[in-house]
């Protein structure tokens, strides 16, 4: 059914089509309406079977999916930036145990400085954690990524995260084509859990691990989510069947094969540079872009086919690693050693900053005149970040970095306080 | 031991036990009647946690869980389901490939033993199993630290599971750290018995069950491993609630309090004749029961037995002994021991 709501809503329902049994929430910016609109349909009946809580806390929610999903039941969350972070040590432990878990990140920055906007700190925060994740370029994408997310994690045993960038997804009021139930049931059978806490049958679950047998558990998990890449695309595929859309999969390349010159990025951005380069190709560039939707796993194999060893890359991430760069990069760095491509790292959208189609088209421009650095922070008033630099070298008690910056913006207008 | 069904039977229980115990502590099984004797004098009697453990010898947590859970098991019909928190209790009882446990269990981390008991809650909730019921246990540090988050949550939503905390007063697991629920005065290895005021700050810590009282969920009581047909009673009473329940169970740590292993029962018996360790029944934040303290101790006789507070009987420190006197009688007062 074609619906015009926001990306959230949207989201909601198609959790909702997916009959979750156990759903904790604990509300935090951009997810918020997520979880609100999906305590709306199980107070109002609509969602039937389902044990819907307010939690205390992120760590709490974690852990409340952790209880409820070893003791069999389909279960969901939703969180972003702080939150994760929050209850990161449940998160770790989620994916340890092999719990099916599904969890929306509406993408947002990590403080301090305290920010709400969105960009992928949160996501890249975890990438370590063994939780499938995967991203979304639109809120099509977002609901049928989600119906695919469930099947995938019973499918594996693992948990599965779902990237949709905060605000500009989870805001974004949209046409989307919401499933009908018969359609998600035909995709998505029950839940059969791999290892259930049942008084008829005790298990214990989650001893201790020596020296003795870590390693094993630890290469099975990457064993597991190597197992993941041809699930996902087996699933992508059973999904375009049942529903009539391309949505998932590991990677997508639009307009990739005869470029040289593609643009690599994960989420939202996604579509002003699909905007971009339609009317860069229109100008005879020969430009791409090879949107990656599975990040964990990291499909190095699909990545490497897509692309031809002459090609020269515009990375584009809305996270780094500080003190090292952007993390995407580094990762598509080692995903393509043996291709010797040129690699530009593109850093930009930090805290909701907005990515415009003029400033994408002037990397590009950079690009073909050769002169782009490695490493570009894209946007940055270098000019405000000089001023703060002189300001800490000439005064021992320069206050707040972030205050500062802020003043010297005139974002706000704050009097000098140290 | 037979389940009790009403509070005239638990008197009437009391009051045999009364009668046979002439001036000493030691009466046994064998005068009761058959139908009183406990469930443990059978062959039949239920087991939650299987021989072959590694506690401590003279482990208190090691005797109160089994019973706690062998109850809790006889008052289920054999069906619940354990969430543990990290701690001594889940790193004895599963040196994998061996578990001690034979109900459902599971262990997640240190702080969130409560919530993962109320997901698995809320998921017999969603499918409709009204017979299965949740238990949650943790140490002290893991209840009145680490977890109290979680569990004031599991509490504040009435969540239908009862938390146990084992109470050995500190972090033994780790090496015998303080945490909130350590007696003033202690030794831990984080209060050392040096400087002007040796051992835990006097003034602070949490007393867990009168936090839980004052989330007046429908069940909490403190019970001791001395007395273990108390603790199996309370256990089983607790089974009859539905909603939030906490039991907070005292149980000497040889390793951390340093005491011989064979005066673990001794030793908890005498916390509660010196009224340090009050033994009560709350019902939704109100006090119904309190346990009577019938042969009132000082508290040094309980103090010299345990090394953790062999500085605090020295003449120097005196002013210390007068303040845990009266820790004591301010319990004994706010419960009403005597």
């Amino acid at each position: 059914m074609l619906r015009q709501i926001s990306g959230s809503i949207a989201v909601a329902e198609a959790i909702s089509l997916c009959r979750p049994e156990v759903i904790p929430c604990y509300p935090i910016t951009p997810q918020t309406h997520i979880v609100e609109h999906l305590s709306a349909l199980v107070k109002s009946g609509q969602l039937k079977n389902c044990s819907y809580e307010n939690v205390e806390s992120e760590f709490a929610s974690m852990s409340f999916c952790i209880g409820a999903s070893a003791a069999g039941s389909r279960t969901y969350t939703a969180t972003a930036s702080q939150g994760l972070l929050y209850m990161m040590e449940a998160v770790y432990n989620a994916s340890g145990l092999g719990l099916p878990i599904v969890m929306t990140l509406g993408n947002r920055a990590i403080g301090a400085p305290i920010n709400i906007w969105n960009d992928h700190s949160d996501a890249m925060s975890v990438r370590d954690a063994g939780w499938i994740q995967l991203f979304v370029e639109s809120n099509q994408q977002a609901v049928d990524v989600h119906i695919q997310a469930f099947k995938l994690a019973e499918a594996l045993s693992l948990p599965v995260m779902v990237n949709m960038d905060g605000f500009i997804l989870t805001h974004a009021i949209t046409r989307v084509d919401l499933p009908s139930q018969e359609q998600v049931d035909a995709f998505l059978p029950p839940f059969a859990p791999r290892q259930l806490l049942d008084t008829s049958s005790p298990l214990s679950i989650g001893a201790m691990v020596g020296p003795d047998a870590f390693t094993e558990v630890r290469y099975l998990a990457h064993h597991k989510q190597k197992e993941a890449l041809a699930i996902i695309e087996q699933q992508a595929s059973e999904f375009a069947d049942i529903f009539g859309r391309d949505s998932g999969g590991l990677i997508k390349s639009y307009f990739v094969e005869d470029a040289d010159i593609v643009f690599v990025a994960m989420g939202s951005v996604v579509g002003t540079m699909l905007e971009l380069v339609n009317q860069l190709r229109e100008e005879g560039i020969a430009i791409g872009i090879l949107s990656l939707r599975s990040f964990r796993p990291f499909p190095a194999n699909a990545f490497c086919k897509t692309l031809s060893p002459n090609q020269e890359l515009i990375v584009f991430e809305k996270s780094f690693a500080v003190g090292m760069g952007g993390i995407l990069a580094s990762e598509i760095h080692m995903a393509t050693e043996s291709y010797n491509l040129k690699i530009h790292s593109i850093i930009g959208g930090l805290g909701g900053r907005t990515i415009t189609s003029k400033s994408l088209r002037k990397i590009v421009d950079c690009v073909l005149k050769g002169e782009l650095e490695k490493e570009v922070f894209m946007d940055l008033e270098g000019a405000t970040v000089v001023r703060e630099l002189k300001r800490q070298k000439e005064e021992q008690s320069s206050g707040p970095a972030a205050e500062n910056i802020l003043r010297d913006m005139g974002v706000v207008s704050a009097s000098k306080t140290h | 031991m037979t389940k009790l069904e009403s509070k005239d039977n638990v008197q009437l229980q009391h009051q045999h036990i009364k009668f046979y115990q002439t001036g000493t502590f030691t009466v046994g099984n064998r005068l009761l009647d058959d139908e009183l004797r406990t469930v443990q004098a059978t062959q039949e009697r239920s087991n939650s946690i299987d021989s072959g453990h590694r506690a401590c010898q003279g482990c208190g947590q090691a005797l109160g869980a089994r019973y706690a859970l062998d109850a809790a098991m006889r008052a289920t019909n054999n069906k619940i389901i354990a969430a543990n928190a990290t701690g001594c209790l889940e790193v004895f009882t599963t040196p994998y490939p061996e578990t001690a446990w034979s109900i459902p269990w599971i262990h997640s981390l240190f702080g969130n033993a409560a919530a993962v008991a109320s997901g698995i809650a809320a998921s017999l909730k969603a499918k409709g199993d009204n017979d299965t019921r949740v238990i949650a246990q943790g140490g002290d540090g893991g209840t009145t630290d680490i977890g109290l988050g979680c569990l004031s949550g599991m509490f504040d939503r009435n969540d239908d599971v009862l938390y146990i905390c084992y109470d050995n007063g500190g972090y033994m697991n780790t090496g015998v750290q303080r945490s909130s629920a350590t007696p003033a005065g202690a030794r831990t290895a984080t209060t050392m018995p040096l400087g002007e005021n040796p051992g835990s700050s006097f003034n602070t810590g949490k007393f867990m069950p009168s936090i839980a009282m004052a989330h007046e969920i429908p069940y909490v009581a403190t019970a001791s491993v001395h007395d273990l047909h108390d603790l199996e009673r309370k256990v089983e009473k607790a089974m009859t609630f539905r909603g939030a329940r906490y039991i907070q169970i005292n149980v000497p740590c040889p390793l951390g309090w340093g005491s011989q292993p064979a005066l673990t029962i001794k030793l908890a018996r005498m916390g509660a004749e010196c009224g340090l360790v009050p033994l009560f029944e709350a019902e939704y934040g109100d006090l119904t029961e309190s346990t009577k303290i019938r042969y009132q101790i000082p508290v040094e006789d309980y103090l010299q037995l345990q090394r953790r507070f062999s500085h605090i009987l020295k003449p120097a420190n005196s002013h210390q002994l007068e303040a845990i006197r009266k820790l004591a009688e301010k319990n004994i007062k706010r419960f009403n021991l005597l």
